[in-house]
């Protein structure tokens, strides 16, 4: 083990004189042992540290125990210069919530936003929050921060109490500086308490999220941080190239692999002819372990083009892996389940639909949809000092630290995850697959090793969103009010993988390791607050027939199952509302004033959400459809507009989207979108904002034109041009995002932070759906409708 | 192998590489640079876009033989250290969400701004069509293209006004 550091990666002046200034009496190895929190940085210099990030990582030997949670020294260092770094156990896929936690820290440890940085993520400095997922940030995991920044405050508070002989009650603190409430010349700040030592406190919690000293976290009245505007802290330097982005990281003496793919789905590897690339230039190796092969050359394009010539022999598996994608339907509906939820069932739906006035069914469905992540998945695994450090931006890169020790079978306490900024992270990403290959070569290699995946490696090969099979019923009574609703889904969603799993990324299955069982997959049932008397929901997971080494493999894509499932069940929804001739927002209104109140007040909020959505786009009360073609430059265009309306998690969230449809070409353009959100406390109302709008229009390219497509032997939707996402050209002329707080108690300040990367996501493609049909009368029941498809259902032909 | 001399951001450099080799290659591993990204390698994206005498040029498809010119990539957008409008408009506008397309956005919006200084809404729609953003950043897109033109149109009227001793 050595800590020279290699050439060319010189720790910054800035950062060695941090980790110095903390404890001189200590080494940097003998401070980062107690207290688990690597210095990166002093001062306030305008950019992240990304390349002092990786620069300080490079210099660090292991081993890197994890950062100890209940040491408040873990969250948050006090420095000389009266600033403070926080230290937390998440990521930021750019929707600004690093931002946030920053916000929420400073309010409790009244610090002013601006003297105060931010590191997340990364396995050996930060405690272990998990990473991101489940658009919990600043839902959960924002809490044990608020705690551990309440409780600083409080330490300091008491250390001004004895240095100024005054109790605490007789202080307070503002802007990092405590004073004596009835002298205000007498102050100290914080850095004259504690710049540069550590706070030796510990705090309490069985779990990290339960993480809490002393002190309460503030009344909501009393946040001044939270609540505003901050523009975010990590966007100046992603436009002017200055942000290091973990595939920007670069090692001495690093490599470049490409991965060489099975070219059919569940292909054996026969024979590898290495002297077919090994007289290329900057040849370093060919890898192979069982399906799994791999160039490796000094260059990154000689890798590219290394994996290209490589002449390989494959054999095809004995069966065919899937059905073809236009057959994918009638597989799903024609397959016995795996496994299916126990049906929920209120009241007596089949005495309801026996004796209902009238009857609604329809199906729906959805197909595979992929993360086609813009910048293909790649990682960089440094193996020097008989440690593993990746260079990732997995957003679980403490998973991929345990998942890679587990690979490799070395302690956890060897292997890190130094997290860094990269293409979006929307769930489980081939961010963790590539962080395993990275890993298996630099082990093999004894190298650095660069990984990246190339286009049509990531469009075909990444993980998929499940695709589903819906059925719907509905009965209405005489009057046209709702009296009984049937849900069945079926997920094409067995052995759906989880996170950084050892046994099922994509190097795992095809180097031959299987988990003991294959994962159970799910099926989801929606999330409204709907009171109708007699309901039946029913949901079965379904397999392909072949589950490993597949392309088509499932995992956590945005909201895993919440777009499918809401577009189902709010596009039927709607053809209720058409056929009990109700307006669709008025038909909603009623079922929800029929539910019971929950502890969340999802009734109220949800009544508030639709009603807000509904005055904001101006909805005019009538019953869908309305259709009135007009000629505008020669074209028949026909609008309309659609609501849909769900929750995830404690958010409430209502979307109508305003739609004109060409007859002549299909063509199906949203121009103007109002989504009304109600996520409880808001922490910066304009990143909540944008992070909403990008949520809607990521649901607006699924619904319009994302789609796996594969024939019986491999997927063949593979680039930008087999595999359309959504263009410019499809942007909305207008979105609105209303701001909801529907809490209906008038005296309680505000409900908790709920989460909202996802939940603006969800109801779209329904939202589109109801619109099409406002539009043209027409009910698009497959995603996604693109103009062929949708002229076809124009025309009468699906 | 072979020598070239590429003029990248106001600064000569050379590079002795396969003369087949991407630009985009040569500019993020040889001169260091992080503007230009690797997004899909066939011209489809964007996110590889650098400037080459004003025009947007995806660098992933261009091989360093066929180079000449004026090189710009993001990190030479700044002028003066002063950011460039749009640079300046991306950040009033908090455009980026994971950042990693931005650089093509950027670029193709300098390139747009360079032929049409006041582009309508439609031909902004037009101009930016082939660079996608996965986080689906392009409502804010706009509207950072549109404030910067206000601000470039309002600065050269300034310039005019004064008799361009601005």
């Amino acid at each position: 083990m050595s800590n020279k550091l290699p050439a060319g990666l010189q720790l910054p002046q800035e950062v060695e004189s941090a980790i110095r200034s903390v404890n001189p009496a200590t080494t940097r190895r003998g401070f980062l042992k107690a207290s688990g929190a690597l210095f990166i940085s002093a001062g306030l210099s305008a950019t992240p540290a990304g390349r002092a990030i990786a620069q300080a990582a490079a210099a660090s030997s292991g081993p890197y125990p994890h950062p100890d949670y209940h040491q408040l020294d873990t969250w948050i260092v006090i420095h000389p210069d009266n600033t403070a770094t926080f230290f937390v156990g998440k990521t930021d896929g750019g929707q600004g919530t690093g931002t946030a936690f920053r916000q929420m820290m400073c309010d409790e440890l009244d610090i002013p936003y601006a003297s105060t940085r931010l590191v997340m993520g990364s396995t050996d400095t930060t405690p272990d929050q998990g990473g991101s997922g489940g658009s919990d940030g600043v839902e959960v995991d924002g809490w044990p921060m608020r705690y551990a920044a309440a409780e600083a405050r409080r330490t300091l508070l008491e250390l001004a109490s004895a240095r100024l002989n005054t109790p605490v009650a007789e202080l307070s603190a503002t802007n990092g500086t405590i004073t004596i409430t009835a002298d205000p010349s007498r102050t100290i700040t914080y850095a004259e308490l504690l710049g540069g030592q550590r706070f030796d406190v510990m705090l309490d919690g069985r779990n990290i999220n339960s993480t809490r000293g002393v002190a309460d976290v503030k009344a909501v009245q009393d946040l001044r941080v939270i609540g505003q505007s901050i523009p975010r802290y990590d966007i100046p330097a992603k436009v002017d190239a200055s942000l290091t982005f973990a595939v920007d990281v670069k090692l001495p003496g690093m490599v470049h692999a490409r991965n060489v793919r099975p070219p059919l789905a569940g292909a054996s590897l026969q024979n590898v002819d290495e002297a077919s690339v090994s007289a290329m230039p900057g040849f370093v190796a060919v890898v192979r372990e069982g399906n799994y092969l791999a160039v490796v050359f000094e260059r990154e394009e000689q890798a590219i083009n290394g994996a290209r010539a490589l002449t390989t022999q494959w054999t095809p598996p004995a069966q065919s892996p899937f059905p073809a994608s236009q057959d994918l339907f009638t597989y799903i509906r024609s397959q016995s389940a795996t496994s299916s939820n126990q049906a929920t069932v209120v009241g007596d739906p089949d005495a309801a639909f026996a004796a209902a006035a009238q009857t609604v069914e329809a199906d729906y469905d959805v197909p595979f949809q992929g993360h086609t992540a813009i910048g293909p998945a790649h990682a960089l695994a440094d193996p020097s000092d008989g440690q593993m450090t990746i260079y990732s931006n997995d957003m679980k890169s403490y998973g991929l630290r345990l998942g890679v020790a587990r690979f490799l079978d070395m302690p956890e306490d060897r292997v890190r995850v130094v997290y860094m900024d990269g293409p979006q992270v929307y769930g489980r990403t081939a961010a963790d697959d590539v962080g395993f290959e990275a890993a298996y070569l630099a082990n093999r290699l004894g190298r650095p090793v660069r990984v990246q995946w190339m286009r049509d490696e990531e469009t075909a090969w990444d993980t998929k969103g499940p695709a589903y099979a819906f059925k719907l019923r509905g009965a209405l009574d005489a009057a046209g009010n709702p009296i009984a609703i049937e849900y069945d889904a079926r997920a094409l969603d067995y052995n759906h993988v989880g996170y950084n799993d050892p046994d099922t990324v994509l190097i795992a299955q095809l180097m031959g390791r299987r988990p003991a069982q294959p994962g159970r997959g799910g099926a989801a049932t929606p999330s409204v607050q709907y009171g109708i008397a007699n309901q039946r929901y029913s949901a079965h997971v379904v397999s392909l027939p072949m589950i490993w080494e597949t392309p088509l493999r499932c995992g956590n894509l945005r909201d895993p199952n919440g777009p499918q499932v809401t577009y189902a069940f709010e596009s039927f929804i709607d053809e209720m509302a058409a056929a009990a001739n109700a307006d669709p927002v008025q038909f909603r209104l009623d079922m929800i004033a029929n539910s019971s109140e929950d502890d969340a007040f999802r009734k109220a909020r949800s009544l508030a959400t639709v009603q807000a959505a509904a005055d904001a786009y101006g909805w005019e009360t009538r019953p869908s459809p309305n259709p009135m073609q007009r000629s505008t430059s020669g074209a028949s265009i026909s609008s309309g507009r659609g609501i849909a309306y769900t929750y995830r998690s404690g958010t409430v969230v209502a979307t109508i989207a305003e739609v004109e449809v060409n007859h002549d070409t299909g063509r199906v353009f949203v121009k103007r979108l109002v989504c009304a959100h109600d996520c409880g406390l808001v922490i910066n109302p304009t990143g909540l904002q944008y992070t909403v709008e990008c949520g809607m229009l990521h649901g607006l390219s699924r619904a319009l034109w994302e789609e796996v497509q594969f024939d019986t032997e491999k997927v063949t939707s593979v680039d930008w041009a087999t595999h359309p996402t959504m263009r410019h050209s499809d942007t909305p002329e207008s979105i609105e995002v209303v701001i909801v707080n529907g809490d209906p108690n008038p005296d309680r300040p505000d409900l908790p932070h709920y989460g909202a990367g996802e939940a603006s996501h969800k109801p779209m493609i329904a939202a589109i759906a109801n619109a099409v049909f406002d539009a043209t009368g027409v009910r698009l029941r497959r995603v996604p409708f693109r103009s062929a498809r949708v002229l076809e259902a124009l025309r009468g032909e699906t | 192998m072979a020598s070239f001399t590429l003029a990248v951001n106001g600064a000569t450099h050379t590079v002795d590489v396969d003369s087949s080799t991407p630009l985009l290659y040569v500019l993020r591993n040889d001169l260091d640079l992080k503007g230009p990204r690797f997004g899909c390698g066939l011209a489809q994206c964007g996110a590889c876009t650098v400037l080459i005498d004003g025009v947007a040029t995806r660098s992933c498809v261009t091989p360093i033989s066929s180079v000449s010119g004026q090189i710009t990539t993001l990190e030479g957008l700044a002028q003066g250290g002063q950011l460039d409008p749009l640079q300046q408009a991306w950040i009033d506008e908090q455009v980026p969400q994971c950042g990693y397309c931005q650089n093509g956005q950027l670029l193709t919006a300098r390139a747009l701004l360079n032929t049409n200084p006041n582009p309508t809404d439609a031909e902004i729609r037009q101009g930016m069509e082939g660079v996608l953003c996965r986080c689906m950043s392009y409502y804010r897109i706009h509207s950072a293209i549109k404030r910067a033109a206000r601000v470039s149109t309002a600065t050269f009227i300034d310039a005019t006004a004064t008799g361009g001793k601005s």
